[in-house]
């Protein structure tokens, strides 16, 4: 995207005179200089503003993350402000363009917003106010270390002389800029650590918030897909008549959008409104083409699997001792399958996208994760260069991986391209529902020997689609992700280990979903563990701790038994526990649950622990990790994607039941402290749920669950 | 196409519009108002949720035509300033994570607390059962529903 700086300034509404310094780091975050805008614009590097400040002292960061409800908005802000000394209610958040030659990698995924980029964003605020305290320093001509900085000023200690931080901007901007800049204690920060209020809580409670659904553009023409309900099945013709004689309509056409390597078709129905064209959609005739998938059965990818991991020894993954030999030896071993389902984001937003083609350019308005990959992939796609491609961030109504994905904004592309006007292609939530990508569902073969014990043999292996095949991922090589979620120190305590995955294909395209392959190796490892500790005969705390020899898992166990009780449970109370590791944060959990006097399975109470090292904003977590939870209750006992002949069977939330304010239980998060590097929030308070739920239900009535979703009430 | 009269928020308006469209899409598209939002369109997730002559209801499976010379709320109208004593409550302990779902959530919630100005944790699961959050913020709305009621006897802090 070639937007002069001048026009950048303009388009955010900012004035030219200000001091505006980013940091360009295309590919390593860690090695981030600094540099000023004026000097990005003469070295021709393109421009990387992060965070300017104008004359009237007026704070603007550009942020190249999406805001989809995990508090991007707030946290950006915070560690800024924090290290520029201003207060948080003079800092403005502007969610910058679609660019990766300016931003890096900007896809808001892998929980990676803070913890990828929290040091180069505490530089940067610190390298400003370094700056303003030097133009300080000059103008009354006394030594910066005579100077600090607070609330947006710079202060002169021994005179109490001060200027407020507009009336320093332009001799700032003519500064060096400097390297090695020291960063502010942690005991003296003022706003990371705190639990400040979300900065866009009131454009939520108030109906002001754009989200991509909201965005309308002069001229905008609404478009919706006739699609097939039959997986990637193709159009082979369609009668129009009907749809076009509606008052309204404006043009009929096939349409199709990239899935991975594969094309889905559809035939989209544009029109002056959105009932209108939900109106033609419905007279439209579409005959298809299904060949190939009509007998597509999830029971039957559940069945080859179970077998694949019964007949086939797999790629291996991770190899240590021999297992294999020992459990083929053992006269007593546990030898079990444990199954996890396909699931579908389901975010609360569906899917829609705003595009605009014109003249040989092309821009974007989306609720979208990605915007740089977006702006590559359509580029290649419909042949546009890549700086007539600029994508706009909304507000996204969830996202949860799916919305990093460029299918719906490369609809809305091609139907724009094909009629010429801008249009915003609106998905309705049975499209949503049924067009997939989803979360894969992956079938584990757990085997283990315990002797005296201890873990003499540990042997897991797994059968699923692997989502880097449909990326064009080697099929030669095991799932990178095999063990994503299971705690890495097990490799060095436990010493006949062997991880292993069953190449698997299905026609169902999947990517990645909450948390990912954590979301389904955490069941199987941490319920397996849990097998291994009763087998054991040990607590099955305690027993993890004796395998995890590392201080910081000694602390987090001990914080979980303190929190939960744990020591002080009665003998098959029912509690149960699990421990997960996800980009870079681990979480413990402990799950109570009880009959209640009809005899009905309850969950009495869920304590997670989430260590996730150094912290920007501690509610932000706490409602990230309840938000986990939720989202795990409803994966382990509500919902599935499931297909028969092809077609998903649920398509809407009557069927596909999400949990509601009724099925909640108490949750109590506690956070660690230290000063580890940063982990992730948004993800990794999801995969220990689940385990921890059944294990708690053995506890209490012996019954081991090893296929997910299962029906609390059929416990 | 009808001629379709309503007070909503407040402002008469007449709009020109077939009486069997949804009120959703009357509100969004055809007043403008894009508060109100699109979730399921079969009144199963609540984000669609407003107030007919105070009646909180599914905008989504509700013709236009039933508005016609009605009153409509709208979370446009809910306040003149953000301040409704749940809007302030949502604030005050951040319930919102995406935010999609929050309009309708708010709207559900009002009707509650003028119907039972201190309702109950079993009143407020009651009341707002039709309404999901895929963000998983249910604790924080009934947190929220509390404060804005007044009902509860400790500080409602962020920090506990």
């Amino acid at each position: 995207m070639t937007v002069s700086r001048r026009n950048f300034l303009k388009v955010s509404g900012l004035t030219g005179a200000v001091l505006s310094l980013g940091f360009y780091s295309p590919t390593n975050a860690e090695e981030a200089e600094i540099i000023k805008a004026v000097e990005a614009d003469s070295f021709g590097i393109e421009m990387n503003a992060w965070v300017h400040i104008d004359t009237s002292g007026k704070v603007t960061i550009f942020s190249h993350r999406a805001e989809m409800g995990q508090g991007v908005y707030q946290a950006i802000p915070q560690m800024v402000a924090e290290e520029l000394e201003v207060n948080l209610d003079e800092v403005n958040i502007v969610f910058a363009k679609g660019d990766n030659k300016k931003y890096g990698n900007q896809i808001t995924g892998g929980s990676s917003t803070v913890r990828g980029s929290y040091k180069n964003l505490l530089n940067l605020g610190a390298t400003a106010r370094t700056m303003l305290i030097q133009a300080a320093a000059n103008k009354w001509s006394v030594a910066p270390t005579e100077c600090y900085a607070q609330g947006g000023h710079v202060y002169h200690r021994p005179s109490g002389k001060q200027f407020h931080y507009g009336e320093l901007v332009i001799d700032a901007s003519k500064l060096e800029t400097p390297k090695n800049v020291v960063l502010k204690k942690r005991s003296d920060y003022k706003l990371i650590g705190k639990p400040l209020p979300r900065q866009d809580t009131k454009l939520k409670t108030n109906g002001t918030a754009t989200f991509g659904l909201d965005k309308e553009i002069p001229g905008m023409l609404y478009a919706m897909v006739v699609r097939n309900p039959r997986l990637r099945g193709k159009v082979k013709s369609f009668d129009d008549t009907a749809a076009r004689k509606i008052p309204g309509v404006k043009h009929v056409v096939k349409t199709r959008m990239g899935v991975f390597s594969t094309y889905r078709e559809g035939v989209a129905v544009v029109a002056d409104s959105i009932w209108t064209a939900m109106q033609a959609k419905k007279v439209l005739k579409v005959e298809w083409d299904d060949s190939g998938f009509e007998h597509l059965s999830t029971a039957d990818i559940y069945k080859r699997q179970a077998e694949a991991l019964q007949t086939q020894e797999g790629l291996p993954f991770k190899q240590q001792g021999d297992a294999s030999a020992i459990i083929a030896q053992a006269s007593k071993k546990i030898d079990v399958v444990y199954e996890t389902p396909y699931q579908y984001h389901s975010c609360m937003e569906p899917l829609n996208c705003v595009a605009h083609y014109q003249d040989g350019k092309l821009e974007i308005w989306g609720p979208i994760q990605a915007p740089e990959w977006v702006q590559d992939y359509i580029s290649k796609e419909m042949n546009i260069p890549r700086d007539k491609v600029i994508v706009n961030m909304t507000f996204l109504g969830g996202g949860f991986g799916r919305k990093a994905f460029m299918d719906y904004p490369h609809e809305a592309s091609v139907i724009s391209k094909e009629i010429g006007a801008p249009v915003q292609v609106v998905w309705t939530r049975e499209d949503d529902a049924t067009q997939g990508p989803y979360r894969p569902g992956i079938s584990y073969r757990c085997e283990g020997v315990v002797v005296n014990g201890e873990i003499s043999a540990f042997k897991v292996k797994l059968a699923g689609q692997n989502n880097s095949h449909w990326r064009g991922g080697g099929k030669d090589k095991p799932n990178g992700s095999a063990s994503e979620g299971f705690l890495k120190p097990y490799f060095d305590s436990i010493k006949n280990l062997s991880i292993q995955d069953v190449p698997f294909e299905t026609p169902i395209p999947t990517m990645w979903w909450r948390s990912v392959y954590a979301s389904t190796n955490g069941f199987a490892y941490e319920s397996f563990l849990d097998e291994l500790a009763i087998e054991a005969g040990k607590d099955p705390l305690a027993f993890r701790k004796d395998y995890l020899k590392e201080e910081r898992l000694h602390q987090l166990i001990d914080k979980m038994e303190e929190v939960s009780g744990w020591k002080s449970r009665k003998k098959n109370e029912g509690y149960g526990t699990a421990i997960t590791e996800c980009f870079g944060s681990t979480v413990g959990q402990v799950v109570k649950v009880s009959r209640n006097t009809e005899g009905k399975l309850k969950i009495d109470h869920v304590w997670a622990v989430m260590d996730c090292g150094w912290y920007v904003n501690p509610d932000t977590i706490k409602a990230q990790v309840e938000g986990c939870i939720v989202m795990g209750l409803g994966a382990a006992t509500m919902h599935q994607v499931t297909f028969q002949d092809g077609i998903p069977v649920d398509k809407n939330f009557y069927s596909y039941q999400l949990p509601r304010i009724t099925d909640i239980p108490p949750i109590d998060i506690h956070i660690m402290e230290n000063d580890a590097d940063a982990g992730g929030v948004g993800e990794p308070g999801l995969p220990a749920f689940a385990p921890a739920l059944t294990n708690a239900i053995f506890d209490l009535t012996g019954k081991r669950i090893r296929k997910l979703p299962f029906s609390l009430a059929s416990v | 196409m009808a001629s379709i009269n309503f007070n909503i928020n407040g402002k008469d308006q007449s709009i020109d519009v077939d009486p069997q469209m949804p009120l959703l899409w009357a509100i969004r598209d055809v007043v403008g108002l894009k508060g109100t939002k699109y979730g399921c369109g079969v009144a199963q997730c609540g984000a669609c949720t407003v107030h007919l002559n105070g009646e909180a209801v599914r905008s989504c499976v509700t013709r236009v035509g039933r508005a016609n010379g009605q009153k409509i709320m709208t979370i446009e109208g809910l306040s003149e300033n953000n301040n409704h004593p749940l809007q302030l409550a949502w604030q005050e302990i951040d319930v919102p994570q995406c935010g999609y779902c929050h309009s309708g959530q708010i709207m559900s919630a009002a009707v509650l607390l003028r119907e039972n100005p201190n309702p109950t944790d079993q009143d407020i699961d009651n009341a707002m059962a039709g309404n999901i959050c895929r963000c998983g913020t249910y604790l924080r709305i009934r947190k929220a529903i509390h404060l804005a009621a007044g009902g509860m006897q400790q500080k409602v802090g962020k920090n506990e």
